[in-house]
């Protein structure tokens, strides 16, 4: 029977985390554009429900409805599979993001952690999937026949490819200090108070991290493969209907899974900021944290330009790319000689 | 019944896995499309890393992904896309003493692999660090890799920075 029970717990946990995720992508959307209104001196959208709260829902129910178009000259299979990559990418990667600490349900003995799988790898694993998500945008751009999608899609994985290697490098830090790549032990070594969280430790490598994280999921100001000034929208100019939707989706998944990620490294994932407030559930702590990275991801969208391309290229290889290793090089030569 | 639940679980995944690992590293030489091929290696990539999760070695099948089907793969179809496949697709070169060769190398490496599958060979002895230690504890292989195997790992970096300044040198423009 626990066989059973560990099953029914998993797809629990499983369709919970989905559905919270979608639901949380639907209404990234509408605060997305709410907040750039607000910074831009204008209402943003306002016509469906209170405040605009059901533009998520009219958006979903036009793209549904739109015409489904394939380019005449699209390579067809991997048209249509490149946003299928996206999404799945960046759904999967929360699979091993613990978002909270465990509870027993009332009146057994049976324990549910928060987290979908509990893994000795869980951070590579979160970088493996990542990489494997670069291949729907890049091949979206490819598959779609137009000379703006290729251009997109090229940008795409030069510019992926070099600050991948920036991010691996941001958070060794955090992994000599905490001796361990399970995202949960990660987690526990910052219990006690925002004292103990990583980001006092690590402060450049986090800021490292968040730089690396925005070219890696595409935001402004590196938002290159899309570029619509230059690109017409770059590697999904050819996407229409549901398609378009998935990569919209996948764009703002792959947003809160790398604020989730930057929460659980340096801001002490679920844990309470001060001692005194352990009564709160650890699952609000973590949303709030998340959600304020992700006020921070669109305020600076608001903000800043885009880039050029050969700066962000510069930028990633001459800049950071050093940066971090000094970063490691610094965190090591500390953690020796305190023994 | 829950051991035996367990154990038909991973024989179906293993069953699953093998079969489109095999038939995808088969699609990858046939396809005319190289994207296509290289997806086709993402994949058989991916389920040979499915396979190493399914010997208790999670770590090498998580490096398996990030490096080959994640880095590798990416960088080949980057170079795929940036040649021109229509001129490539339209004539249609046939390359007949490739294939006489190739082929004559894959019969002699299946016979290689069937014979040390099937040949018992000695299996050494065994030292501080087992597979087993290996297999699931990244701390074991960086232990390994920076102490009784530093001298290779420096060699191999040596290696790879000379071809990084050498690839630099070769495409910069002569002036």
């Amino acid at each position: 029977m626990q066989v059973v029970y560990l099953l029914i717990e998993t797809i629990v946990k499983c369709v919970v985390v989905f559905a919270c995720l979608m639901l949380s992508v639907a209404y990234l959307t509408w605060l997305e554009r709410k907040v750039l209104g607000h910074i831009q001196i204008r209402f943003g959208p306002n016509r469906c429900g209170p405040f605009g709260l059901l533009q998520p829902f009219s958006d979903g129910i036009k793209a549904f409805f739109k015409e489904d178009l394939v380019p005449g000259n699209a390579d067809k299979a991997v048209f249509v599979i490149a946003p299928m990559i996206s999404i799945i990418a960046a759904i999967s990667m929360f699979a091993v993001i613990p978002f909270g600490n465990q509870f027993t349900i009332p009146g057994t003995d049976w324990v549910v952690k928060l987290r979908i799988a509990d893994i000795d790898i869980g951070l590579l694993y979160v970088f493996g999937i990542a990489s494997l998500g670069e291949f729907g945008i890049v091949l979206g751009g490819w598959s779609s026949g137009n000379k703006y999608g290729l251009t997109g899609s090229l940008r795409a994985a030069a510019q992926m490819i070099s600050y991948e290697v920036a991010l691996g490098l941001s958070i060794v830090g955090v992994i000599i200090l905490s001796q361990s790549l399970r995202l949960t032990e990660i987690v526990t070594l910052q219990a006690g108070g925002f004292w103990n969280w990583n980001i006092l430790y690590q402060p450049a490598a986090f800021v490292f991290f968040i730089i690396c994280a925005l070219a890696e999921i595409n935001r402004t100001p590196f938002d290159m493969p899309e570029s619509e000034s230059e690109l017409a929208c770059g590697f999904n100019i050819e996407y229409s209907s549901m398609k378009f939707a998935l990569f919209f989706m996948a764009e703002y998944a792959h947003m809160i899974t790398v604020a989730a990620v930057a929460v659980t490294l340096f801001l002490g994932g679920w844990q309470a900021p001060l001692p005194q407030l352990d009564f709160i559930p650890g699952v609000f702590w973590f949303g709030a944290k998340v959600f304020v990275l992700i006020f921070f991801f669109i305020w600076q969208r608001g903000t800043f330009p885009r880039l050029r391309y050969d700066q962000i290229m510069k930028f990633g290889w001459k800049v950071l790319f050093e940066l971090t290793l000094v970063n490691i090089f610094i965190t090591a030569l500390v953690v020796l000689l305190k023994g | 019944m829950a051991e035996n639940f367990g154990i038909l679980f991973q024989w179906l995944i293993f069953l699953g896995v093998a079969f489109v690992s095999i038939v995808a590293s088969l699609l990858v030489i046939t396809r005319k499309n190289p994207i296509h091929s290289a997806l086709f290696m993402v994949l058989t990539l991916l389920c040979v890393a499915v396979l190493y999760v399914l010997l208790h070695s999670p770590f090498i099948a998580i490096i398996q992904v990030i490096v080959y089907a994640g880095a590798i793969v990416m960088l080949i179809v980057f170079v795929i896309m940036l040649l021109d496949l229509e001129t490539e697709l339209r004539s249609k070169l046939k390359i007949v003493y490739s294939k006489v060769i190739g082929g004559f190398l894959a019969v002699l490496f299946l016979f290689g692999i069937l014979y040390t599958v099937v040949a018992k060979f000695p299996t050494g002895q065994t030292g501080s660090y087992t597979p087993e230690k290996m297999a699931t504890n990244v701390k074991a292989v960086g232990e390994a890799l920076f102490t009784d195997y530093v001298f290779p790992f420096e060699i191999a970096a040596i290696l790879l920075t000379v071809a990084i300044i050498g690839a630099v040198i070769l495409s910069k423009k002569r002036t």
